[in-house]
């Protein structure tokens, strides 16, 4: 029985893509420029739903946007061209990979920074760490003698 | 010694902060590369007389608002009120620009509920919506006289920030030469 319900799942799931797949059908018969179109469209995060690239988006705007990049591409544009007209009215927002400039130091630094930090954090921990083990003082004779009879005594439980 | 104990509060007062913060922006207001910036050109038919074509360029000299609607958007219909009020104080022109709309339904809008704008124009395609950066109606632009883009509103225009930020902002325009 559950692997039954496995099968409806895994069909239900391969169903789904398949559907998924005719929804994205191209727009033109020239599979190159189809594939260019896309693959420009991939960079370019829809407005509308925002997790989504323009690629994957249905909303009307990221449908008219990837027609807008289809006719500036057979037009001869390039990628950087076609990239340069969306951040002209959408700003840099629009960029799944935003440029490296003054206001985006921390976002493209900021993990590196925070994990050097760690680094040099862990490293003066352990080196701290390691003189305080070194400082302890070795026992003197009267504290080994007192140890010794502590656990000789522990040692046989009555 | 004790304030070892202190540390991990102060980062977690400090990521609680951040966070707060965070929550607090609103992801869709991205900001506009359109302010400062001369008014995207273009020609569009009026929505009530299609043979009419109007061009931005005839309202240089003058501080007007540009407002993005559709009859199929309903946060317009909740900032038309507003708009309706608004256009009879008459403290600048307001035009409306009506995207990626059928004539006939914005027509239709537009006698049910009032038409605040001076003049109407029909962006059936949204080719300028994509040109003015229009990502979510209701927009509105506010354009100066020498046809600058001085402030953009993503989403619905409230009295309240007409009243504060809104009219203010007109006025100063206005008086600049």
């Amino acid at each position: 029985m559950p692997n039954l319900i496995r099968i409806l799942f895994i069909s239900a799931a391969l169903f789904s893509q398949a559907a998924h797949a005719a929804e994205a059908l191209p727009a033109s018969d020239d599979p190159a420029l189809e594939r260019r179109v896309t693959a420009i469209a991939e960079e370019l995060r829809c407005l509308v739903c925002q997790n989504q690239t323009i690629a994957e988006s249905h909303a009307p705007l990221a449908i008219d946007l990837k027609n807008q990049i289809r006719d500036q591409v057979k037009g001869g544009a390039s990628e950087a061209e076609v990239k340069d007209y969306m951040v002209k009215r959408y700003g840099d927002f629009v960029l799944y990979r935003p440029p490296l400039k003054g206001i985006t130091l921390l976002l493209w630094f900021g993990p590196f920074t925070l994990l050097l930090a760690g680094f040099a954090f862990l490293f003066i921990y352990l080196r701290q760490r390691r003189k305080t083990q070194q400082e302890e003082a070795p026992l003197d004779d009267e504290q080994r003698a007192r140890a010794r009879q502590i656990l000789d005594s522990g040692a046989k439980p009555e | 010694m004790k304030a070892r104990y202190l540390i991990p509060l102060a980062i977690f007062i400090g990521l609680l902060v951040l966070l707060g913060v965070g929550l607090k922006l609103n992801p869709r207001e991205v900001p506009s590369p359109f302010i400062g910036k001369p008014a995207p050109a273009f020609t569009l038919p009026e929505l009530h007389r299609p043979e009419v074509s109007f061009s931005q360029k005839e309202m240089l000299g003058k501080v007007w608002m540009l407002n993005v609607w559709a009859s199929w958007c309903e946060a317009c219909r909740e900032e038309h009120e507003t708009l309706v009020a608004f256009s009879k104080t008459g403290v600048v022109p307001l035009l409306g620009l009506n995207y990626k709309d059928e004539r006939k339904d914005g027509l239709g809008w537009l006698n049910q509920f009032g038409n605040p704008y001076q003049r109407s124009l029909f962006d059936h395609e949204g080719l300028v919506g994509i040109d003015y950066g229009v990502y979510g109606v209701p927009e509105t632009f506010i354009i100066d006289k020498q046809g600058v883009i001085r402030y953009k509103q993503i989403g619905i225009i409230t009295p309240e920030l007409l009243r504060d930020k809104i009219v203010p902002l007109l006025r100063e325009l206005e008086a600049s030469a």
